[in-house]
This record gives structure tokens, sequence and C-alpha cells, in this order.
């Protein structure tokens, strides 16, 4: 622990603070694993007494990501991913902070097992763990979980996971009970019973590869409903993932209205489509489903215009076990922590998203909408940063990826920008050299 | 408020205007005060060895309870039989109801019985004025479904007047199931016809909708919403809505709005704890507050009675005489 006690200072930098609108060259320095300061003016400040001083070179040097949508195979699954798997995977993808989901084996819908998951975080992971809780008892959407108890354990939210509560009755007493906590409400939208079978984006694609197809309308019809509730409730919510151009413009005039409503996209559907998937490729199955190339570009549009406010990775470890199989019997689920910021730096590159927006969606939006201290360079704020190179080139390359699981959609892919160095609370725990 | 809030002495009571007592909902001030007035006298006459008044010698009092009711049904039992009437207790539920008579046709069937006074309980909202409009006697609700409780409210009403003098300007603060809750709507139009402060406080899961409009402070954490109370009355909560439907747990219930010490330290220092019984002892009240010092449980029992005299005495003087 001698190295967290050390200060740093990261010089030569390009400072990238989007709490604080922030881009210019300057440095960050770090004291007692809190950022001392960062920006242009503590260039011209000496560095603290003692520090590490690290030329990045012109890198740049933004707070680390927050990832608000991550499973992790603990408790329950750790030969697909642990705490500390998950953790080195964020820590070599820029990422210090990740938003756990409560779909483990047993379900998170216990103050104790909220408690159980921060010792384990504690003991075992390089980054920093945030759970969130299960909105119904063992996520069958039917009787509500103690909201109450579970945030003051240490929840930072509630998510029914990946299963949509198709009771409007249900979801309505969900959003009034939370408002009582101030709790945020996340929800994944998908009408079960619309979206039927389907393992894949309703279309002409599915139909000719004869796989059974999920329509757009099951998530946006779901989404529709919940925004009203949300206007009957006045409660918190949030879309855990959307993927369509219908579902955005919903939330955009859920916005409009002074709803408490925000939404995210995963990076998948920032930067993939439904031809991906090619011949039945299991890593490309996922929920929500990849849609249309004109879904994509609509996920990118309502991105830059501040409709969508967060991205994630949807961090979904599987294996050989439940990936290889026939694509309709395959899991859902692709990995993404590692990949996260260099696919996302994709929209960069194409000129189709600004940096410093990219990075807010990764990072001061998320820490805001859950009410916690990261996602910031501001003088105080805990010492979460990353150092990346937006424009290094490389390849990925599926033996030295750092999760248990390899179900990975960017197999070989080419990405430019790659982390150069990640560091949690003034620690270094992810070092390219 | 013109009306004398404390309360008076002895000697002949203005006459009760009404046939039935339905509702606390269309009562006067004064009509309220004056039950409370007559209760005050029938609190001395439980008190003595001869608890027997004239009052109803000779008339029929049916006690029709469609839901089961130990406490009520036996608080107007003994309040009839003090008064002097013969009371007679008719649990429909496990009878005739389930042989498919309906309300109307029980209506009939009793009205040829020749009753003076129907004390009626039903599970259904306005069933008890319904009955009312179909029968000769005169007939007191006690509660029908979630709408009112008048006897309750009133003896909620002289519990407190005893202990504060005054129901005026009182800060009285309701906790638990307002949504359900039929003590909560009349007693909400009691205290606000005698010019109490009325808070409810409750899950937002357990609260009516238009609420805020009932003439009432709403809050759902028990911290703001026991500032400055007088009065903290508990409502019951049942078993089947603490299980994930209208709030999560027991346990989580207890933790926020079951009334403990701690809670109870928000209230004034000589806050009073009431409850209309029967408690849930660990998941809306703690056992310790329930049998503690500030706890007015057990005398609201006694005021049940009292007030029920003073109801069916009310009520008596509109009974025809020949």
């Amino acid at each position: 622990m001698a190295d967290s006690a050390r200060p740093v200072a990261l010089i030569n930098a390009r400072v990238m603070d989007p709490s604080r609108n922030l881009d210019e060259a300057g440095s960050v320095f770090v004291a007692d694993g809190k950022i001392l300061a960062a920006g242009p003016q503590a260039s011209t400040d000496t560095p603290p007494e003692g520090a590490e001083v690290i030329d990045v070179k012109g890198a740049v040097v933004a707070p680390g990501l927050v990832d608000m949508c991550v499973s992790v195979g603990e408790p329950g699954a750790e030969h697909r991913e642990t705490l500390a798997s998950a953790s080195e995977a964020a820590a070599a993808g820029g990422v210090t902070t990740i938003v756990t989901l409560p779909e483990t084996n047993p379900v998170i819908d216990d103050p104790a097992l909220v408690d159980f998951l921060l010792r384990r975080a504690r003991d075992t992971a390089l980054v920093n763990v945030r759970p969130m809780a299960a909105l119904t008892k063992g996520l069958k959407g039917e009787e509500m979980s103690e909201i109450g108890l579970l945030g003051e354990a240490g929840a930072v939210a509630f998510t029914n996971g990946h299963r949509s509560i198709a009771s409007s009755r249900t979801m309505r007493r969900l959003l009034t009970y939370a408002r009582d906590f101030g709790a945020l409400v996340i929800h994944h939208t998908e009408d079960p019973e619309l979206a039927a079978n389907g393992v894949m984006n309703e279309g002409l694609n599915a139909s000719w590869k004869g796989l059974s197809g999920s329509p757009r309308e099951a998530e946006f019809i779901m989404l529709e409903r919940d925004l009203r509730l949300v206007a009957l409730t006045r409660g918190r919510y949030h879309a855990q993932m959307i993927s369509c151009s219908d579902s955005a413009e919903a939330i955009r005039q859920a916005k409009r209205a002074g709803l408490d409503v925000t939404a995210a996209v995963s990076i998948n559907h920032l930067t993939l489509n439904e031809n991906d998937i090619g011949p039945y490729r299991t890593f490309f199955k996922m929920a929500p489903p990849l849609r249309e190339e004109d879904d994509r570009q609509a996920m990118i549009g309502s991105l830059a215009d501040g409709t969508i406010d967060i991205v994630v990775s949807n961090h979904d470890p599987q294996d050989v076990e439940t990936k290889r199989h026939p694509f309709a019997e395959a899991e859902d689920g692709a990995i993404g922590l590692e990949t996260l910021l260099a696919a996302g730096l994709r929209l960069v590159h194409s000129e189709d998203v600004p940096l410093l927006k990219l990075l807010a969606a990764m990072t001061c939006n998320p820490a805001r909408r859950l009410g916690i201290d990261a996602g910031t360079l501001r003088p105080g704020a805990p010492a979460d940063i990353t150092v990346f190179d937006p424009d290094r080139p490389w390849i990925l390359d599926e033996t030295k990826i750092r999760s248990k699981s390899k179900n990975t959609p960017f197999e070989d892919a080419r990405f430019s920008g790659h982390v150069l160095m990640t560091i949690v609370a003034g620690r270094t725990v992810y070092n390219y050299a | 408020m013109s009306a004398n809030q404390t309360s008076r002495g002895g000697g002949p009571h203005p006459a009760f205007p009404h046939r039935h007592l339905l509702g606390i909902e269309g009562l006067q001030p004064q009509e309220i005060l004056g039950l409370l007035d007559r209760a005050e006298e029938a609190i001395e006459v439980s008190r003595q060895v001869e608890k027997k008044k004239a009052v109803l010698r000779g008339r029929t009092q049916i006690n029709l309870f469609f839901e089961a009711s130990t406490r009520t049904q036996s608080s107007f039992e003994i309040a009839g039989k003090r008064l002097g009437a013969d009371v007679m207790n008719m649990s429909v539920s496990s009878s005739s109801v389930k042989k498919g008579e309906t309300l109307i046709d029980t209506a009939a069937t009793l009205n040829a019985m020749h009753p003076d006074i129907l004390v009626v309980r039903h599970h259904a909202a306005g069933a008890v004025e319904l009955l009312a409009n179909k029968i000769d006697c005169s007939v007191i609700n006690a509660g029908d479904g979630p709408h009112e409780h008048p006897t309750q409210a009133l003896l909620d009403a002289l519990t407190m007047r005893r202990h504060k003098g005054k129901i005026a300007r009182l800060v009285v603060a309701i906790c638990g199931d307002i949504l359900h809750s039929r003590v909560a709507r009349s007693n909400i139009i009691l205290l606000n016809a005698l010019g109490a402060r009325v808070k409810v406080i409750a899950p937002s899961t357990l609260l009516p909708a238009g609420i805020e409009k009932m003439g009432v402070e709403v809050h759902s954490s028990m911290k703001e919403g026991l500032r400055d109370a007088d009065i903290v009355m508990m409502l019951r909560l049942q078993r089947e809505r603490m299980a994930g439907s209208f709030v999560p747990s027991v346990r989580e219930y207890f933790r926020y709005w079951g009334l403990d010490r701690e809670k109870l330290s928000y209230a004034k220092p000589d806050a009073l704890v009431m409850h209309p019984g029967p408690m849930n002892r660990g998941v809306e009240i703690d056992p310790e507050i329930a049998d503690g010092p500030q706890s007015l449980i057990r005398e609201q029992v006694e005021m049940g009675v009292a007030v029920r005299m003073a109801a069916l005495e009310a009520l008596a003087e509109h009974l025809p005489n020949k």
C-alpha cells in the first residue's frame, strides 16, 4: 500500500474532465488517494512533495470510466467471471467503477448479499464495485424488494436485470415506493409477451435466417408504458438500455415534459448492427438484440444530442457451455469492459460524437445519476483516473482478454485508441508498458 | 369554531338531529361535541357498580357483522346492554350470505323482525348506507370497507379531549395504511371539523390518490411527519399487504414506519400514542411503546364502550314511542 500513499503528478497531459467541461493541456496531481489539482493551472504549480512525476506525453488524462451495467459471475458462476477477473478487465479498459447487476445466483435481493458483495469487492477487486440490487424479489417481477434496507446496505440503484416487469401495477408501486427513498428505478424494457421467443431483431434478416424475431415495439411499448407511470408517480427512472429510434424519441419527449428520466445505450448498439451476426455468431446474441443500421445511427444521434445520457458495456461473461449452441439456444450476452473505451472512440474518429461528450456519458453522467462520488477530476474527488492515447492502433487478441470468459463481439477488431494507465484511489491498477 | 370544545357538565343534551349514524361526514361540530359530552356521562355509568340504564329498555338491537370483529362487536354489545336493550349478534359471513342471499334480502328479513337499532359492519364501502335506506330502524355504521368507522373516530376524539383538554389546534399524526383505512378517513373528517391539524405519514404506496386535498399534510418520512405531533395515531397493517405488494417486508416496514422509541422522540415530549387495534406488535408499533407510559391504547377500548352508549342513546331519541 506504499504506492497509494505516494503522491503522483501526471504532466504534459491533455486534461479532459467532462464534469467541468474541461479540455485543456495541463497536469493532474494526486495525493492521499484524492485529486489535488487537475487542469492548466496545475502545470504552473509545483507537484506535491515526494510525487512520482509521470510524463504522459500528450495523452488524455480523464476521470476513470463508470460502467453502469456490468454482469459478474460472482456469486454463483465464478467460472465465468469473478469480481477479481472483472476488475482486471475493467482496469485494462480504463473503467474504475463497475456497477453490477443483481442477476446472480443467489439474486442480490437481500441486504446481507449487498454487504457480501461489497466485502468481496473490497478484498478482491482492483476497481470500485457498486452493486445494484434487485427491484423485485428473486427478479420475478412480482413482489417489491426491500428498497430501503438494500439502499442502506449500499445498493446504488434498483434493477430487474435483463428481465422486464410485465405487471404495470407492480411497476407503478415500485416507482411510487422507490420515490419515498429517492431510489433510482432502472428497467430493461422488452415486453416478454410481444418479444415472444425472439432471438434477434425482427425483420428481413431474421426471416432469411429462419430465426424468430423480437420486434422493436417490444422495447418501446413497454418503455412508453413506464414513462407514463413515471409521469403518474413522479418517480426516478432510468432506461437500462435502449436500442431503437422510437425509444429515443420517447425519452426525448419525457425529458421535455420535465420527468426525472435518463437513458443508456450499450456500446454494442452504437458500434454494431444485426448484420454483424453473420453466420449465426452467438457472441452477437444479446438483449436487447442488435438492430438495423438505421437504429444504430439513431442511437449515435441521440447520444450526440444528449437524449441518451449514458453509455454502458453491458459486460456479460458467457462461456462455451452457454454460447456454443445453435444461435436460438445460446445465451444472450457479450463481454465489453476491456473494449468499452476503444470501441467508443470509433464514434469520435468518425466525427459523430465529440470526445468530451463520449467521456461524459461514461464518467460524470452515470456517477451523477447514481449519486456516487466518481467520474470527475474535481479537486477532492477520489483519484480514479484513466490515461489513454486516443489514436494508438491495436488489434484485439482473444488470447490476451483478461475476462475469464472470451465472448467478445470484437474478436480481431481493429481499434484506434488504447488505455495506457488506470488509477483507482491514487493507486495504479493498470499500466500498459 | 364557536362550539365549546371542553366537556360540559351533565344535564339534558341537545337533540341529535339524525336518525342514523352512518359516518362523521355530515355531522356538525356541535353534534360531534354533543356526542362526546354524552359519552363523558356514559363513562361514569360504566365505572359504577350498577352499570344499567333504562334508555333502551324493551328495545331490540341487532349487531349485524358481515366481517368478523371481536372488539367492535363486543363493545357495541356491552354498550347496548348497559342501556337496557336486548342485544342480538348476527355473524352473517357464516350464514345466509354464503347461501346467496343479497344484502337487500337480508335487510328485508331483518326488517320483519322489528329491530329498533341495527349496528352494521360490512366489507364493502357504502353497504351500510344501502342497508339503512331499505330498513325502518336506526342504523349505526360499525365500519364499511375503507370508507368510514364513525364510532372509532368519536372514541379517538374522546380519548384525546380527555387528555389534552380540547381537539382544536392539536397536531395529530395518523401513520400507516391510510389507503385501506376507514379509521383514517373518519378521523380526518372529524379532526378537521374540530379544528385540529392533521398529518398523515405512510409509504406512498399506502396513500390514497388525492390525499393532499383531504385537508391533511402528507409525509412519507416519520421524522418529518411526527414533528410537533401531540397525538401519534398508528394504524394496523394487514399481513397480506406486507409481503411485497404494498411494502416489501415486515422488517422494512418496521424499520421506516414502525413506531419505536427513536421515532416517537421526533414528536412532542408529551405526545400520546393511540392505535385502533388490534395491534401488530413489531410491525407498526414496538411493544415497548404500545405498553409504555405514553400509550392510550387500553383507554381507547374503555372510551369505545362510552362512545357507543352515547351514540345508541342519541339515536334512541328518534325511536317511535308508541
